[in-house]
């Protein structure tokens, strides 16, 4: 039976895609499952897979168009199938493929040629239709609500999922064990004891976006919140400015490189675990402003903006503080070549609980970055620069470096912000801390 | 018991009791200038009394008919214009302790019972200061502390009320007795068989009031009733019945006072028909088109008031500046009403969810 | 705690209020010298009199509206319906009269009354005799609805309804009579109005049965624990009020709901609290609600044929495992 292959939603969002390349041509066997085009979203490019089996029959939009989200953009079906009534259905703006082949192809099948029988497949599903029917025929996704909601917590892509349900509903089992074929979720972190806090064994684990607690806003906090966006816009922010003794990071980082010359450690890798470090002791500014409660997240997920020809996208470290240094300085490095190559999946750009922007590669002394909604914080990193500073009432020159947090004052206040910010810069003066965590 | 009863048939209430205005037999063209001949006991100011409720509530739903048309006044307003004598002459015989209770039909019951007619307008404009609050309006009117037991909708459904209420009477060894008011079409439903039985099998102190004033709604009584003498069918329970002029005030208190004292004494119940008239429509949204303009006038003729009127003068116990008297009050009682229900505010909006339940359960 | 019968937990309680409340007292028929139709009230007569135990003719509209006039005038009756298919002759003084007395008079008649009886599926009496309406009185705003499904429950509830100042239709299984299980003696022991109550803990589907699929339902539960599936059954006991919250609760855990009833499935108590889960779980369901209930036919008198039309162990459990994708 013919299917209409349709514009996915790729990205959460998503409204139109472009085709950039069709991985296959008219006349060529698809079976379910395999790549059948590469589309361009306003994030990445991403694969298409095809979702049923045949002969790619009819292709409806050519490379470098586009198309809003459901318009069916190819016809799948048996070699010898009719496909006249699924090409009537198309809408007459999409406009068929003007390659030098293909009109040909439509004029060969007028559309009154064959007697009108209702198309099947482009039918809503019913709900008493037997469940070997595939949900997902008309391009809708059978999803339970719990399964949804699960998805959407744990960070599951159901578009990865076939379901086991009714018409391939994906149902909570299916949540469930796509989350166990991830490894271990992550460990609920450990209360803060001091400065430090319990490691965990975390070697090659793979981390969801951060569990959390949500805490109703009190009144205060609501009052707070309502009167800084009247002054300052949808998420006001305040700013606040450190500059930190680099000495031995900048050694730390040379000694490591001399360990794993491969590695390249960047002083960003280090910020990036300090940072977490930190959050994790202040779990105030690990926190998001949802309307009526004030979001508390488990873990650090730490967001690294990272400059691509398509402009700025920013990749997650999850679990940051679970995750070893040298860990987290591989993946940054494997994330930030994948956003260059705009490869990235959705989840590893959406949902970071606190970003980091470093512009002091472009000689950058120090700026103000804007908050990325809804994390609570980010923090602008500046270049390290040789400076005089006062040391024990003479002044020395040394590595120093100025960082400002952007603070979203409906979460934090300004006094909590600094003592993360004195946290911070605690660590970083004294980067050692990081192994002992 | 049976020859008791038996003598208190129609037939033989005249010979026992010797009243005139107590009837033998249903009236098909009553007299239009009877008068009622029997002795008058009550003194002057109980007979003032109750000529007062009577032009009282005849102003009060003259006035509600006005309401009505100006749409002061929501739903169905069935009115007892014509039929005053009725009421105030049964519950004229009453204790304050005593029970009422009655169909649709009752703003004159419920005034003569007293509630006060500022309570029952207000509950006409569906207003806070109603006697039901606002939530019941004119076929439901309620007032606890006059043992006032309401008006209710449903045709005949107070018939069993009004004989559990007697009931209840008797079980609280009370001498407290029930008068269960219901117009002649009620009759012919189950509830009123099956509350007469119960009554008379156990003895209850509830005291039947047939209004019968020969219309249910459109349907005259020769069309819907077999046998049409309503008080004939307490035989059928071994009752004692009594068959009245319902246009006769005296007459009417006369039988109720026989009967409350049959109730008090003894617990037995009583079916008493009292053949009236109603006037106005069967409710403001009547067309009328079931009966004639003369056959109106002809019972007009014979209106209570007049009639009540006529023998207190002729008793020398009224006088003109009396009755002048008694409508310049009545007017000043009416225009109160009217002012206190359009004062009255409307039930707060939280009254919507109230008194569902007396003990509500939160869930 | 002793073992008794539903019929001897409802004759404790009813003798334990006659005995604590002069007001209170029980009519109708076949309560007092025959002993009760169904034996619910034996020796009640004997220990009360007749004043207070009373024998009613077959005049269902008028002892249940006398009851409800008693009501307005102070007394507490429990009203007795031989069996809950003749309170049809009686509903208007239920609905109308029962119902509406504190609104329409507003707050002035409360109207403190039981009506009680047996209802649900008989054994082969056919059609007028073997049926479940509930769902008729819980649609009415002003009446409470009761059906027990143990003799503790019937106990503890009955005298809870009797104490209520508020109509209460209180509906026992006619089947479940002599079903037995530990009471307390308690006479200051009753159970509120208004509370379900989770008769078996589960992780997997929620079962929601109330009256004679409670125990069909526990019984499913126990087959399908056989294997590896864990269901929590949950007993609204009283239908309005209705404790929607310790539902919804449960099915946020389960993920996954049957609702079990005797009765035919159209508009029923089921089909309400259906709509409830659907407005206040959606976002918890992992599979629709499924009903299991009566066939929508009138109860047929052959043995075969009845049993077919209500639901049984085999029916809950092939629903459980359809919600649960099994």
């Amino acid at each position: 039976m013919a299917t209409q292959v349709v514009m996915p939603k790729l990205s959460p969002t998503m409204e139109e895609g472009q085709l950039s390349r069709w991985l296959k041509k008219e006349g060529d066997k698809v079976s379910m499952g395999e790549p059948l085009a590469e589309i361009d979203t306003d994030k990445a490019t991403m694969e298409m897979q095809a979702l049923s089996n045949g002969v790619l029959r009819k292709i409806l939009i050519n490379e470098g168009e586009s198309a809003p989200l459901g318009q069916p953009i190819a016809i799948i079906g048996e070699p010898d199938e009719d496909i006249s009534s699924l090409l009537k259905e198309v809408p007459a703006k999409a406009p068929p493929a003007p390659s030098a082949d293909a009109p040909k192809e439509s004029e060969a099948a007028p559309p009154e040629a064959v007697e009108a029988k209702p198309s099947q497949s482009s039918a809503p599903p019913q709900a008493s239709e037997p469940p070997t029917q595939s949900g997902r025929d008309d391009g809708r996704q059978l999803v339970s609500p719990i399964a949804a909601r699960m998805a959407a917590e744990a960070g599951v892509n159901l578009k990865s999922l076939q379901g086991s349900g009714p018409g391939g509903r994906i149902v909570k089992r299916d949540i469930e064990a796509a989350m166990k074929s991830k490894p271990a979720s992550a460990p609920r972190a450990a209360a803060l004891r001091g400065a430090v806090t319990p490691r965990s064994d975390h070697k090659g684990a793979v981390y969801g976006p951060s569990g959390y607690r949500d805490e109703p806003l009190s009144e205060m906090r609501r009052t707070i919140a309502r009167r800084l966006v009247t002054s300052l816009g949808p998420v006001p922010h305040f700013f606040l400015t450190s500059e930190i003794d680099m000495e031995r990071a900048a050694d730390m980082r040379v000694a490591i490189n001399e360990l794993y010359p491969d590695l390249k450690l960047s002083v960003n890798d280090i910020i990036v675990k300090v940072a977490a470090a930190a959050l994790i002791q202040h779990p105030q500014v690990n926190a998001s402003f949802q309307d009526k409660t004030v979001r508390y997240y488990e873990h650090a997920d730490i967001g690294v903006a990272v400059a691509t020809e398509n402009g700025l996208i920013t990749p997650i470290v999850r679990a940051a503080d679970q995750k070893p240094l040298l860990e987290i300085a591989s993946e940054v490095r494997e994330l930030a070549e994948r956003a260059r190559s705009r490869k990235l999946k959705p989840e590893e750009y959406t949902g970071a609980t606190f970003s980091i922007s470093n512009l002091g590669m472009f000689g950058i002394d120090e700026f103000t970055a804007v908050i990325n909604p809804p994390e609570g914080a980010i923090l602008a990193v500046g270049a390290m620069t040789p400076r005089p500073v006062a040391r024990d009432k003479e002044v020395v020159v040394r590595q120093t470096m100025r960082v400002t947090m952007s603070c979203d004052h409906r979460v934090i206040d300004g006094a909590v912000g600094a003592q993360f910010l004195r946290t911070f810069k605690q660590i970083m003066e004294n980067p050692m801390y990081v192994f002992l965590n | 018991m049976s020859s008791q009863t038996t003598e208190r048939m129609p037939k033989s209430n005249t010979s026992a009791g010797g009243a005139a205005g107590v009837l033998d037999a249903p009236v098909e063209d009553p007299k239009p200038t009877q008068v009622p001949s029997l002795t008058i006991e009550e003194d002057r100011e109980t007979l003032l009394k109750i000529l007062h409720q009577m032009i009282l509530i005849r102003r009060f739903e003259e006035k509600c008919a006005e309401s009505y048309s100006l749409g002061k006044i929501g739903g169905f307003c069935h009115l007892y214009i014509g039929q005053e004598a009725v009421g105030v002459g049964a519950i004229s015989a009453l204790r304050d302790d005593d029970y009422v209770i009655t169909s649709y039909r009752e703003h004159g019951q419920a005034i003569a019972k007293g509630i006060s007619p500022e309570a029952v307008m207000a509950e006409l404009y569906g207003k806070a200061g109603g006697c039901s609050h606002g939530k019941g309006g004119s076929m439901h009117l309620f007032d606890k502390d006059v043992n006032f037991l309401g008006g209710h909708g449903i045709v005949g459904g107070q018939i069993p009320l009004g004989t559990g209420i007697a009931f209840a009477s008797k079980y609280q060894e009370t001498d407290k007795v029930t008068l269960c008011f219901f117009g002649e079409a009620a009759v012919n439903q189950g509830a009123f068989h099956e509350s007469l039985n119960m009554a008379q099998l156990w003895k209850l102190p509830c005291i039947y009031i047939c209004e019968n004033n020969q219309y249910g709604m459109g349907t005259s009584l020769a069309r819907a009733m077999s046998l049409q003498n309503v008080s004939q069918k307490a035989a059928a329970y071994e009752m004692a019945a009594e068959f009245v002029d319902g246009m006769d005030v005296l007459a009417m208190r006369r039988v109720t006072q026989r009967a409350i004292k049959r109730a008090r004494e003894s617990y037995l119940p009583t079916l008493i028909e009292a053949r009236t008239y109603r006037y106005m429509g069967h409710s403001m949204s009547d067309p009328g088109n079931y009966r004639t303009r003369a056959e109106i006038e002809k019972y007009q003729e014979r209106d209570p008031i007049k009639v009540f009127t006529a023998t207190l003068k002729e008793n020398e116990l009224l006088s003109d500046k009396d009755i002048a008297d008694i409508e310049s009050r009545v007017k000043e009682q009416v225009e109160r009403s009217v002012r206190f229900a359009e004062e009255s505010p409307e039930p707060d909006p939280s009254e919507l969810y109230t008194n569902v339940y007396a003990n509500p359960i939160e869930n | 705690m002793a073992v008794m019968t539903m019929r001897d937990a409802l004759n404790q309680a009813l003798r334990e209020e006659l005995a604590r409340d002069k007001s209170v007292f029980l009519m109708g028929e076949e309560v007092g010298e025959y002993q009760g139709a169904y034996k619910v009230t034996r020796g009640l007569l004997e220990e009360f009199g007749p004043k207070r135990v009373i024998d009613t003719p077959i005049t269902e509209l008028g002892f249940t509206g006398l009851g409800v006039g008693a009501a307005m005038a102070g007394l507490r009756p429990i009203v007795e319906f031989m069996t809950f298919n003749f309170s049809i002759l009686a509903t208007d003084q239920i609905i109308n009269s029962a119902a509406k007395m504190l609104y329409m008079s507003g707050g002035q008649f409360k109207i403190p009354i039981v009506f009680r009886g047996p209802g649900g599926s008989a054994y082969q009496v056919s059609s007028q005799h073997s049926q479940s309406i509930e769902s008729w009185y819980a649609y009415i705003p002003g009446l409470k609805v009761v059906m027990p499904s143990t003799p503790a429950d019937a106990k503890g509830l009955l005298k809870s309804a009797i104490r209520d100042d508020d109509p209460v239709i209180f509906i026992e299984q006619e089947r479940m009579y002599g079903m037995k299980g530990e009471v307390p003696e308690d006479e200051d022991f009753s159970i509120p109005l208004g509370v379900a109550e989770v008769k078996r803990e589960g992780t997997d589907a929620t079962i929601v049965a109330r009256s004679l699929m409670v125990p069909v339902a526990l019984k499913a539960a126990e087959e399908l624990a056989k294997d590896g599936v864990s269901c929590e059954v949950i007993d609204p006991r009283t239908i309005r009020p209705l404790d929607i919250n310790t539902i919804v609760a449960s099915v946020k855990k389960t993920n996954r709901v049957v609702i079990a009833e005797e009765s035919h499935p159209f508009a029923s108590v089921g089909a309400e609290i259906s709509a409830e889960i659907n407005e206040r779980a959606f976002d918890y369901l992992d599979a629709p609600v499924k009903r299991v209930s009566g066939i929508d036919v009138p109860m047929p008198y052959a043995k075969n044929l009845e049993r077919m039309a209500v639901p049984d162990v085999a029916e809950i459990i092939a629903a459980v495992r359809a919600v649960a994708y099994l």
